[in-house]
């Protein structure tokens, strides 16, 4: 099993990510993540979805995307793409944890964003793997509550999606 | 010129070149109706009993003909009542065109009467739908709709309509006929490796399928056949594409196929496929299906390429551009090996069908149903079934004598589908049109003899009663230990008397001999006709690969 990201732009219209999901479910593919959001021209989204499977599920994936008809472009982004997720997270501390949970959030980069008596919520971004460590990080410490973005992406180099 | 919403969906649909209309009018369609009634002298509207009954009429009218089908249906349950028709249309890549009503949107998502998001239901079982919610985009909505319906692969597409949309005015032009989206042309190596595989190729096997067949390929197919000296096998849809008396055409494959011709496709080493989509029913084991061949695939959606089967070769472009490039380039040759292979194929089968005749005695059988049936229909005969034995029956034994005869729903396999297409079919061609049913399936949507009557369709209803449910019955005989839950009719109908209470008129037959009577005064008597067939309930169709198995499970025969 790999993990793949692929990206689509789509047309930015009521109901599209409908169209999308609707057929993930119909086709029986399991997405490990999707994000959507506005792109650098008006008229599309993009959505990036990420999915663990063989080289069959991402062929059908694809080939099944680009049948819908508000689907203008999908691609399988490259490897060393970049790839960043942000998360929010709400851990427990007491006098005692708290200087090493400010410690770890100083050195995965995160930021303490809300701090309560009793709580503290840490805005993570990131490539998923280190979001991933830092949720190892805190179990210790008493995760609350998490709630992560999924996977933005793009390509390196001077060129969109949409020129390929 | 201004005009209203639903004079705009009217006159689109003739300007589309729509000349018949099936529906059911509503509260939330009462202005196309209007419409309707205005420009009745442009577009014909056939009032069916039922919803179901117009999508399977729009349907069938696609399947005789081509063309794309329009049906009509009201808001709510109107709406919902099309779902299983459009549902057959799209496992079957059958154009068709929907439109349904909606509640005003200033009353969309607030549960209001006979409310129901058609869109959102019909979302998996169209290839695009519409939801209208500014006047600006009706026509063109429209117009997109047809495009996309017989475009590519084609397929079925809702538009909705909400009332304050229909009422609303706007200004209309007309519009050409739009035209289908053209498909690329495949390029020139795709082609050269494909004439590679055909010309090495010993024991050539050209499969066709629904593709093919819509397309109007057969006599291409027999061409190609005849220069490299291939046979020729079809799945279900592609029925009716290669006319009868071709040597070479061995008939459907697949679970219930010809025996030759599944047998045949085993033993190729090279299968050309002509839009065919590799269903489990004409696979069966996948892991197991023509291991020996390689296999050319021509297909105008990328989405089928190693879907269901890895091919050598797959080419997603026009069809019909592709199969004729092949044709011309490869090399004319002969496989007398083969040839012989399958004449002995073809008499082994013959072997089978004999020994099941003889056991038959006096009974009126299947077989001597469509015996009956293929010696006295008249030319240019549709044949429509419904689904289940007969169907397969139908598949097995009946002959055709030009493209688009033969009108089923094979993807999802619709029980009641088969008198709404019959209505389609006659409305679209005025062609004889004969209806082969069984006991079961005619139940399900029955209520659609009225709509022949009403409008004298003279539609042959060929009623195969073995009073149970036959096909599932079979799979309880033959994998289920005999325990035939639920699958025996047991009912009283008395199907001449109903056919007669329907205005049509009615005939019984429990012999080959009364059949032949009823049938032959059936297909003259320009009235809808029914014949109450009777057939022992022990009846099977075979050949049978059982589900999920392969040519090597084969049953040929089995001891009742």
């Amino acid at each position: 099993m790999n993990k793949f990201v692929i990206a689509v732009y789509v047309d930015n219209r009521f109901g599209v990510l409908t169209r999308v999901t609707s057929m993930f479910t119909r086709r029986g593919f399991n997405i490990d993540a999707l994000t959507v959001g506005e792109t650098e021209r008006s008229e599309y989204s993009r959505i990036t979805i990420c999915l663990s499977g063989d080289g069959y599920a991402r062929e059908q994936l694809i080939n099944q995307l680009r049948k819908l008809h508000n689907v203008k472009k999908v691609d399988v982004l490259e490897d060393d793409s970049i790839k960043r997720e942000l998360m929010l997270i709400k851990v427990g501390y007491t006098k005692d944890t708290r200087s090493d949970i400010i410690t770890a959030a100083d050195v995965y980069r995160a930021k303490v964003i809300d701090y309560t008596p009793e709580e503290m919520c840490i805005e993570v971004t990131g490539d998923p793997s280190k979001i991933d460590a830092f949720i190892r990080l805190m179990i210790p410490f008493g995760i609350i509550e998490i709630c992560r973005t999924g996977i933005v992406a793009l390509e390196r180099g001077n060129t969109t999606l949409l020129d390929k | 010129m201004k005009l209203t919403g639903a004079e705009i969906i009217i006159r689109t649909l003739i300007e589309q070149g729509t000349t018949d209309v099936f529906g059911y009018p509503g509260g939330q369609v009462i202005n196309i109706y209007d419409a309707l009634y205005k420009y009745q002298d442009e577009i014909n509207h056939v009032l069916t009993a039922h919803e179901q009954g117009a999508s399977h009429a729009a349907d069938g009218y696609s399947r005789a003909t081509g063309k794309v089908g329009v049906c009509i249906a009201t808001s709510g349950p109107g709406a919902t009542n099309l779902v299983t028709g459009i549902a057959t249309a799209m496992l079957d890549s059958i154009p068709m065109v929907a439109i349904t009503g909606n509640v005003p949107c200033s009353l969309i998502g607030k549960d209001s009467f006979q409310e129901i998001d058609i869109t959102g239901v019909t979302l998996p079982i169209t290839k695009h739908n519409y939801f209208i919610n500014r006047i600006e985009d009706l026509a063109d909505s429209i117009r997109e709709a047809f495009q996309i319906a017989k475009s590519g692969r084609p397929g079925p597409v809702l538009v909705d309509v909400p009332k304050d949309i229909q009422v609303a005015t706007y200004e209309y032009e007309p519009q050409p006929i739009v035209e289908k989206v053209p498909l690329p042309k495949a390029k020139e190596e795709q082609i050269e490796e494909a004439v590679k595989l055909v010309n090495e190729a010993k024991r050539p096997y050209i499969y066709i399928g629904g593709g093919a067949a819509g397309l109007g390929l057969g006599d291409e197919v027999v061409e190609l056949a005849n220069k490299i000296d291939a046979c020729i096998g079809c799945s279900f849809m592609g029925l009716s594409a290669v006319p009868d008396g071709c040597d070479r055409f061995l008939g459907m494959q697949g679970m219930h196929g010809h025996y030759a011709s599944s047998m045949a496709q085993n033993e190729a080493d090279l299968i050309i496929g002509v839009g065919v989509r590799f269903s489990d029913r004409a696979t069966g084991n996948v892991s197991k299906f023509a291991k020996k061949s390689k296999i050319i695939q021509l297909d105008p959606d990328f989405a089928e390429i190693n879907k269901n089967v890895r091919v050598d070769i797959g080419i997603v472009a026009d069809v019909e551009d592709s199969f004729k490039r092949i044709a011309s380039a490869c090399e004319a040759k002969s496989n007398p090996e083969w040839i012989a292979r399958v004449e002995q194929l073809k008499s082994e089968e013959a072997g089978f069908e004999a020994e099941i005749e003889k056991k038959s005695g006096d009974a009126l059988t299947p077989k001597r149903i469509f015996d009956v049936i293929n010696e006295c229909k008249l030319p240019a005969t549709i044949t429509v079934t419904d689904v289940g034995q007969h169907q397969m029956w139908a598949a097995q034994y009946s002959t055709f004598d030009r493209p688009r005869r033969f009108v089923s729903s094979g993807g999802l396999g619709t029980m009641g589908f088969g008198l709404g297409a019959a209505i389609g079919s006659f409305v679209a061609t005025n062609d004889p049109t004969v209806l082969i049913t069984g006991d079961g399936s005619f139940g399900m949507n029955l209520n659609e003899l009225a709509t022949a009557v009403k409008y004298n369709l003279p539609v042959v209803i060929v009623l195969v009663n073995n009073g149970v449910l036959g096909m599932v019955r079979q799979w309880q005989n033959l994998f289920f230990g005999g325990r035939f839950s639920n699958t025996v009719l047991d009912r009283q109908t008395d199907f001449v008397k109903l056919a007669e209470a329907f205005g049509a008129v009615g005939y019984r037959a429990a012999t080959k001999e009364e059949f032949r009577s009823a049938f032959e005064q059936a297909v003259r008597c320009g009235r809808p006709v029914l014949i109450d067939t009777i057939i022992d309930k022990d009846e099977m169709v075979l050949p049978m690969l059982p589900p999920g198995g392969s040519i090597d499970d084969i049953i040929t025969n089995v001891e009742k």
